[in-house]
């Protein structure tokens, strides 16, 4: 069963086209990643998902509802945890905590206890009779996720969680949501950090220009893309005095590191052919290793492509 | 059917709101007019006769306790909503299964709930300090409650249009100040000019004032059915234009 889809949705503001007819669907219990330049229509998607925004058409369904009609069970379905770092300057966390709670009609000693339990799991019991102005950019997040989880979504969103977070949290944030995952949680991520979808995403789709510009396993699309990197360790004093390398591998160069030079090369190209033109420009090869593209590589190439928008599994 | 249990959490968030910080939401604006009420009822009292028998102070309090009850359910609902949209924590309720009519209840009740508790703190007063009748108390109530409803969501809606305070404060201070002093608070219609009396019958909150003041004294410048049927349309006609840019999620969910 899907736990999200998206059916041709589009948005407009005056003239400025955010969503151009997206359509594709999230597996229930997937791990899944939106990525996509600033600007690409990620957080726009995002919210009409979650109510914040009006469609301007299209349709969009969370665990088999309508999000517009059926709002009600969409939203007691999905937890958002938006980019912005929001405050309240009335309430401190667990007022806030409890009044959320109330929104969606649940009190009493066991939802309390799930509070308790938010609050210790996000190492937020010491600051639970903070105010949210009092707090660091970090705790103010993970009183986000804490107000995004009080009952208990099917779906959870994190729109950019990490963002601006230092490395300790992150690596927290990660376990978290690796965690509900685990549980049987719904996972929707944006994230700039490609390094992080790649480690937590089973999927990922990437958006370019209010489009879906690619959408397969996170796997796949690495596996899929047509070039894989060639990583060649010559000696230091090799690249201190390099001549100048034959055109043919010039233009292959991506990158030259400390003691190595890195080529990306088409997969169909055979590595003895590219091992043939180093001997032939006297490089001296110390050694040699082949990876395929990460995710960042794939998605720079994806949407430096101004090519033809591939819809994935997009029909609906 | 409704969501009474999101409804009474949004309510009792927006009164909480407002009662912790009391002293600018409650006390302040009851000094505020008491001190009205010193000035113009000591200064004034001997020197006019509004209605006959009937000192200018009597007069004057129903006329403060109704505009305090219009100013203060006002800013409840406006200034909460538009801290909510500049804090970004009015996404906490939009993401939540509350629905545009829920929102609106929830909002205006406790308009009515500020607006009234700062009515009855000048009523007090005023009570101790004049001779106060009160002839038809089921009229102040059913004028309190309306006119406080009316102006919560006012409140609301200039809440809602309002991209910035700057915004906000134009509407209070070019439309609602104006109509409230232009209403009858602190003189009867009758001493006006023809032209004047003539527009002041333009003015809705000097329906709610009249009607209000009939509470006390079932002396009044128009028919209280007049008044009750002018307070009820406009709170029907602003609850309307609420609930249908809330439903179409202008300026909120966008």
């Amino acid at each position: 069963m899907s736990a999200v889809e998206f059916c041709n949705v589009r948005k407009h503001y005056a003239d400025l086209q955010a969503l151009k007819g997206v359509s594709f669907s999230v597996e229930e219990g997937s791990f899944f990643g939106l990525l996509g330049p600033n600007g690409a229509g990620k957080s726009t998607l995002i919210n009409a998902m979650s109510g914040l925004v009006v469609p301007s058409s299209g349709s969009i369904k969370v665990m088999g509802k309508d999000v517009i009609s059926d709002y009600r069970e969409t939203r007691r379905s999905l937890g958002l945890v938006p980019q912005e770092l929001i405050a309240d300057p009335f309430f401190n966390i667990r007022e806030l905590l409890k009044l959320q709670s109330g929104y969606f009609g649940l009190k009493g000693a066991k939802q309390n206890a799930w509070i308790d339990e938010l609050l210790e799991r996000l190492a937020l019991t010491d600051k639970a009779d903070s105010l949210t102005h009092q707090l660091s950019g970090g705790m103010k997040r993970r009183a986000l996720i804490a107000m995004s989880l009080v009952h208990k979504p099917q779906v959870l969103v994190l729109d950019e969680p990490t963002a601006g977070v230092d490395v300790d949290l992150r690596r927290t944030l990660w376990e978290f949501t690796r965690e509900l995952h685990k549980n049987g949680h719904t996972i929707i991520l944006t994230t700039h950090y490609l390094e992080e979808a790649e480690a937590l995403c089973d999927k990922v789709a990437i958006m370019q220009k209010g489009q879906i510009k690619a959408l397969d396993k996170t796997s796949a699309l690495l596996s899929k893309h047509a070039y894989r990197y060639l990583k060649v360790s010559v000696p230091q004093s090799y690249l201190q005095q390099q001549a100048p390398l034959p055109p043919a591998l010039q233009n292959l160069l991506v990158e030259d590191e400390a003691s190595a030079l890195v080529f990306k090369v088409d997969k169909e190209v055979a590595l003895g052919e590219i091992l043939g033109q180093l001997h032939q420009a006297q490089v001296p090869v110390e050694d040699i290793s082949s990876r395929d593209a990460t995710l960042e590589e794939v998605f720079i190439d994806l949407t430096a492509d101004s090519g033809e928008v591939q819809q994935g599994e997009g029909k609906c | 059917m409704l969501n009474w249990a999101g409804t009474w959490a949004l309510f009792l968030k927006e009164v909480r709101r407002f009662n912790s910080v009391a002293v600018q939401t409650v006390f302040a604006p009851i000094v505020a007019t008491l001190l009205y009420l010193l000035v113009f009822g000591q200064v004034i009292d001997s020197k006019t006769d509004v209605f006959s028998g009937l000192a200018y102070s009597q007069f004057l309090i129903p006329g403060l306790v109704m505009m305090a009850i219009l100013q203060n359910a006002f800013s409840n609902s406006s200034s909460s909503l538009i801290q909510s949209k500049m804090h970004g924590n009015l996404t906490f309720v939009l993401l939540s299964p509350i629905s545009p009519l829920e929102f609106y209840i929830a909002f205006t009740a406790a308009a009515i709930v500020r607006g009234i508790a700062v009515g009855l703190g000048i009523l007090i007063v005023g009570a101790i300090a004049f001779d106060l009748t009160w002839q038809a108390p089921h009229w102040i109530i059913i004028f309190a409650v309306l006119s406080a409803a009316m102006m919560g969501g006012l409140g609301m809606l200039a809440g809602i249009v309002s991209d910035k305070y700057d915004h906000l404060a134009a509407f209070q201070n070019f439309i609602i100040m104006p109509l409230t002093f232009l209403s009858g608070v602190f003189y009867s219609i009758q001493a006006l000019p023809e032209f004047w009396q003539k527009a002041s019958h333009f003015n809705p909150f000097f329906y709610m004032v009249d009607g209000f003041r009939y509470g006390f004294f079932e002396k009044a410048d128009v028919s209280i059915y007049l008044s009750l049927s002018v307070t009820l349309l406009f709170v029907i006609v602003v609850s309307a234009i609420n609930l249908i840019l809330l439903n179409k999620g202008v300026k909120i969910r966008e």
